[in-house]
């Protein structure tokens, strides 16, 4: 019987599929399979792509190709003037999905944005823990429980958030992939069927696109919403082909089985931009590749020393065998897109020459190093290993031995957190959503020693420039105060900037209107093809 | 001593060696593959005199040269260049011994250990028999790839590890070859006899028993090292083998993979002279096997 | 024959019980904690992790953690992935069918061409065939295929632009699946189209995984016919005048099977190692990639249960191609 249903289900949908051929199609040939369809729990940018971005809204999104926040689900703010208490007034009349597993009969209200917080954040709802072994990583991660006072309904179309104490980012945070807003009627019918688990891999939200069929680990796909509160989308059939291998994707979109693909190999993007039939647009990545120097293990707890060893290190050659060009030398620890970038600091250049003399000054002979190297191809270093074989050589040059050491990827990421780890650790960053807070508290303050700060360094002046910028609330205040930091660390060199990456997107001609996002998500609400 | 074991004298043993000659040197195939096998092993021993750079060598003016022959090549790098300007025939000499290495050890330690395994199988039976075939079944339960690509994760991906992760792989095939041979050499007569003029256990299996089943040893262990050097380079392409910059053919395609439209030749190469050596080898493994067979001798 | 088949199961059970105590044991030595795994670049607060090691039951001591393993395991419980979050078993059975299409096709491919090349080499010993044909089939047993596919993927797709890149049908085909595999379900829909697309993707991904059975079972053949051919009754059957053809196919074939069918069965752990390779390569939604990507997440629970079940489907296999072989041949059944 359920054999028959679905096979009656499924013949309809070929015919459709067949009757439809001037539907408007788009194939996004993705990079990995998403864990599942709920943006709370999950970190990855492949699960953001296929969840947020696609069936989801926030409070407030991010400006196509930016990182400033606009209205989204909330239409207006205020934010009374201790920086404490957020008002949101939320945007009337929007719909929820209507998809063959579950039929609103309300419109999207106050509820629905305080269950999609406490979801995260009181242990005792119900689904806190509905998948086993859920964390809330970007919740926790973001610090919100710290932050958070309470939420409150006003009334159907108002939310009142409180905070413990005052902190900047708080907005930004909210345009988060984490901060999707679920539909809580859903998750009631949900919890009544018991059921729970449905909650993460049949979703409703209500974003430019819904859900139709996920088959493991090959395909997605998703319709337009036709009730979506910001109009219907130009597409109809939005696709992801999930294909993993960046060598496929290239041949792929080349054969005209993807429209657009994420992550080509930067060996292949000189040859898609000599390809007549492609577009491939390109952005500097919210991302820095760098190298940490444990700061309290000798002889690199002196500055000279790392100085040195930074002006030991040809960066240009790095960018070119490695980045293949696809990057640029990192001078900040943040990329020159984001604002409060400091043009004024230089790099140290490169002079052996130099780097060996001061080595010498520094009392510092026949040095061996751990040199560590990534086992992964990361955004913000596409080839860890290779990158070390060049450093490795240029060390040697200023007579520094390096023991390149790799792990498995988390006990790499475990082992260099060690205070007492020893060696030069590479490492990297992605922004999570375009405040530079962002970086610099999260990689080097003093409470993130053991976490993330993978030096160990604790700087005194750094860390009160950084504390002060979390909560002073004017932006061209905050921006003077990260300047200042950006010299200092240049002047300490708690580590080697190494690179920000470009980030390239090939398409087909017939894409229209994909802007690139820097915050590495991928959106198509804007995209159209042409016929 | 001499009633036990009456071939064991002089004359018979380099007849059947010359006989031996005769039926493998009739294999074109076989002989092709030993001579490509003997040049291999030739240059893996003089790899950094015959190299023209050493393997580690970086030249940064020269990135992914193509092969000299082509457009943009350069007569210093005969082969092209890999991405930080590695001269890949250098690499490709030096990967020569990794191969062969890999090929030694795993037949080393899977032979040893197959044969200890399999002849306490055979000889004493029982328990001894079932718990050890047991083993050897689990083992092969698992396909050897996968079995070893979750070894390797255990141990940590890297060459010795891989090598020993294969060779526990491989071992069963030994272990059981030997065992059934153990088997059926047991019960004949002049094993019996030897038992009964008073040869202790050891003496029995290494002196009389053992040498009956070298043939079938000797064909399997070829396999073996082929099999060996494929595997080890197929953990280098996922990431679990040798780790860069070592220049073993696996790892040199995997690292390589990302330029296989741009660069093809980074990659045809290792992948070329992989093939080349498992295809000698196996030449040798054939002629071998038809030589050492009297059933094929015959027909 | 019943008594075979019970002898050959008891003789199972005690690997089956060896298989369990394996991928259990290798999972826990594995290095690097699932917990932190699974955490994105923030990390998991201390807190947070002892409540999911509690959660995971990685607090309890090992001997339970295993006793209530297997427990589920028999009650058809395999566990929940840590990085999906949905039973092992049904991410195993949605994905089984992919590498079941991909490995049936490449044996079709293979004993298809193998068994008739084999054949001919015999029967033309010496001939320029015979010796192309085993040249060529000793060549395909020597391809690191992962090579092997790159190449192709790169000449057929790529250059000539014959076959489809990646992938198991064109993406514009949509439906329910019914088995799973879909050569068979686009065949029950009658959508002709569809199954030809199926068709092209199953191709080259078949080809290479079928390489090395093809290369084994032509030379399995060759050597199998070469030795009926020399035994005393087929002479006498030639001396009697029978024709040539006649003679191979009545009475050199049928006895030449027997140890291609062997042959056959053994491939199949060969398979699946291979499978590895080839889903990896033309990013083929099946077991073996699956298999490869939960090892570098590090998703012990599917790295233990994938291990269990693709060991079990292998033993599986091999029983039915005993009893099979048993079937063919009476004399086995006595020993």
């Amino acid at each position: 019987m359920k054999l028959m249903k679905s096979l009656l289900a499924a013949t309809a949908i070929i015919a459709l599929a067949a009757g439809a051929a001037q539907a408007k199609q788009l194939v996004f040939c993705s990079e990995a399979s998403p864990a599942h369809f709920d943006p709370g729990p999950t970190t990855g940018g492949n699960d953001f792509d296929a969840s947020s971005r696609t069936i989801f809204n926030r409070l407030v999104e991010f400006k196509h190709g930016g990182t400033e926040v606009e209205p989204g689900l909330a239409e207006s703010w205020e934010i009374s003037d201790d920086g404490l208490v957020y008002t949101f007034h939320l945007r009337p009349n929007v719909k929820f999905h209507t998809t063959s597993y579950f039929t609103p009969t309300r419109d999207f209200n106050a509820d629905d944005v305080i269950f999609s917080f406490e979801r995260q954040w009181k242990e005792d709802n119900a689904y806190y823990t509905y998948l086993s072994g859920l964390s809330w990583d970007y919740f926790q991660g973001m610090d919100m429980p710290k932050y958070l006072k309470s939420i409150e309904k006003v009334d159907d179309l108002t939310v009142k958030i409180t905070l413990n104490e005052p902190n900047s980012p708080m907005i930004a945070n909210l345009g988060m992939d984490f901060a999707s807003i679920m539909s809580k009627e859903y998750a009631d019918q949900l919890e009544a069927a018991g059921t729970l688990a449905d909650f993460a891999s049949a979703p409703v939200g209500t974003g430019p696109f819904q859900f139709v069929d996920y088959q493991t680990d090959a395909v997605i796909r998703y319709s337009a919403f036709p009730d979506y509160w910001a109009g219907k989308v130009a597409i109809d059939d939005l696709i992801f082909a999930i294909t993993t291998d960046p060598a496929v994707r290239v041949q792929k979109l080349k054969a005209g089985e993807c429209d657009i693909i994420p992550y080509p190999a930067p060996a292949d993007i000189a040859d898609l931009q000599a390809d007549p039939n492609l577009v491939v647009q390109e952005q500097e990545g919210l991302n820095i590749g760098y190298m940490s120097y444990n700061t309290t293990v000798a002889p690199m707890d002196n500055v000279a020393v790392r100085k040195a060893l930074n002006q030991a290190i040809n960066k240009d050659a790095i960018i070119e065998a490695v980045y293949q060009g696809a990057g640029q030398v990192a001078v900040n620890l943040i990329p020159p897109t984001m604002w409060s970038y400091n043009t004024a600091v230089k790099d140290d250049a490169y002079d052996p020459a130099a780097a060996k003399a001061a080595l010498e000054a520094a009392g510092v002979k026949d040095l061996t190093l751990d040199l560590w190297a990534m086992p992964v191809s990361r955004p913000y270093n596409p080839n860890a290993q290779r990158v070390a074989e060049l450093i490795q050589a240029d060390w040697a040059a200023v007579g520094v031995k390096a023991n390149i050491v790799s792990y498995e990827w988390t006990e790499y990421r475990e082992r260099g957190k060690a205070k007492d780890r020893p060696g030069a650790f590479q490492i990297g960053w992605t922004g999570d959503n375009g405040d530079p807070d962002n970086f610099f508290a999260t990689l080097f303050s003093c409470s993130a020693i053991g976490v993330s700060n993978y030096s160990s360094w604790c700087d005194e002046g750094f860390e009160k420039l950084i504390q002060d910028a979390k909560t002073v609330p004017d932006q061209a205040e905050r921006t003077k105060l990260y300047e200042q930091a950006q010299v200092v660390f240049k002047e300490q060199a708690p580590a080697l900037t190494l690179a920000h990456s470009k980030v390239f997107m090939p398409m087909s001609k017939r894409v229209i209107g994909f802007t690139m996002d820097p915050l590495g998500i991928h959106r198509f609400d804007n995209v159209d093809v042409a016929e | 001593m001499t009633e036990i074991t009456p071939t064991a004298t002089e004359r018979p043993r380099l007849a059947a060696l010359a006989e031996f000659w005769h039926y493998f040197s009739m294999n074109r195939g076989a002989v092709i593959g030993l001579v490509v096998f003997a040049i291999l092993v030739i240059v893996a021993l003089f790899a950094p005199w015959i190299a023209p750079y050493p393997a580690d060598q970086q030249f940064r003016d020269a990135l992914l040269l193509p092969p000299s022959w082509m457009e943009g090549g350069r007569s210093a790098y005969l082969l092209g260049t890999d991405p930080v300007g590695r001269d890949m025939l250098s690499r490709l000499i030096h990967g020569s011994r990794y191969s062969l290495a890999i090929g030694l050890v795993v037949v080393t330690v899977a032979l040893s250990v197959g044969i200890v395994l399999g002849v306490l199988a055979g000889y004493f039976r029982g328990w001894v028999d079932v718990v050890i075939m047991r083993v050897m079944d689990i083992i092969l339960a698992f396909p050897s790839l996968l079995l070893a690509l979750v070894l390797v994760a255990i141990m940590g991906p890297g060459l010795f590890n891989a090598m020993l992760a294969i060779a526990l792989v491989l071992q069963p095939h030994f272990a059981r070859l030997v065992r059934a041979a153990v088997m059926a050499e047991a019960g004949k007569d002049y094993v019996t006899s030897a038992r009964v003029a008073g040869a202790g256990h050891i003496r029995l299996m290494i002196k009389t028993i053992l040498p009956n089943c070298v043939a079938p040893l000797i064909v399997q262990a070829t396999l073996s090292f082929s099999n060996a050097i494929l595997e080890a380079a197929a953990l280098g392409f996922l990431g679990m083998g040798a780790q860069p910059p070592t220049p073993e053919w696996g790892t040199m395609l995997a690292s390589a993979r990302e330029f296989i439209t741009r660069a093809p030749w980074v990659v045809t190469f290792p992948g070329l002279a992989i093939l080349i050596t498992v295809l000698a080898i196996n030449l040798v493994g054939d002629g071998l096997r038809d030589a050492l067979d009297p059933k094929l001798k015959r027909s | 024959m019943l008594r075979y088949i019970l002898h050959k199961l008891a003789l199972i059970v005690p690997t089956v019980i060896g298989i369990t105590i394996c991928s259990f044991a290798f999972i826990r030595l594995l290095p690097g904690d699932p917990i932190l795994a699974m955490a994105g670049q923030h990390g998991v607060s201390p807190e947070r992790y002892e409540i999911l090691k509690e959660q995971f039951g990685f607090n309890m001591p090992i001997w339970q953690q295993y006793l209530s393993y297997v427990w589920n395991v028999l009650h058809g419980d395999f566990g929940i992935s840590l990085a999906t979050k949905r039973p092992v078993l049904t991410d195993f059975l949605a994905l089984f069918p992919a590498t079941i299409e991909l490995a049936l096709f490449a044996m079709l491919l293979a004993v298809a061409l193998g068994i008739p090349a084999g054949i001919f080499a015999a029967v033309k010993r010496g001939s320029w065939f015979d010796q192309l044909t085993m040249g060529v089939a000793l060549t395909g047993y020597s391809m690191p295929i992962f090579w092997w596919g790159l190449l192709l993927i790169i000449f057929f797709s790529g250059y000539l632009g014959w076959t489809p890149v990646s992938g198991r049908i064109a993406i514009n085909f949509f439906f329910k699946p019914i088995t799973g595999f879909m050569l068979v379900d686009t065949l029950l829909y009658g959508n002709w189209a569809a199954f030809v697309s199926a068709v092209r993707h199953l191709i080259l991904p078949a080809v290479v995984l079928g390489t090395i059975p093809l290369a084994v079972i032509a030379r399995q053949t060759r050597s199998a016919m070469l030795e009926v051919l020399g035994e005393d009754y087929v002479r006498t059957a030639r001396a009697k005048g029978l024709s040539p053809s006649r003679v191979i196919n009545i009475h050199a074939l049928r006895n030449a099977m027997i140890p291609v069918v062997t042959t056959i069965g053994l491939q199949v752990g060969m398979l699946m190692a291979g499978a590895i390779l080839t889903e990896t390569i033309f990013s083929w939604p099946g077991i073996g990639k699956w298999m490869i990507e939960s090892i570098s997440k590090r998703d012990y629970v599917v790295v233990q249960s994938g291990l269990l079940l693709i060991a079990l489907v292998v033993m599986a296999v091999n029983l039915i191609v005993d009893v099979l072989y048993a079937v063919i041949n009476p004399r086995i059944r006595a020993r």
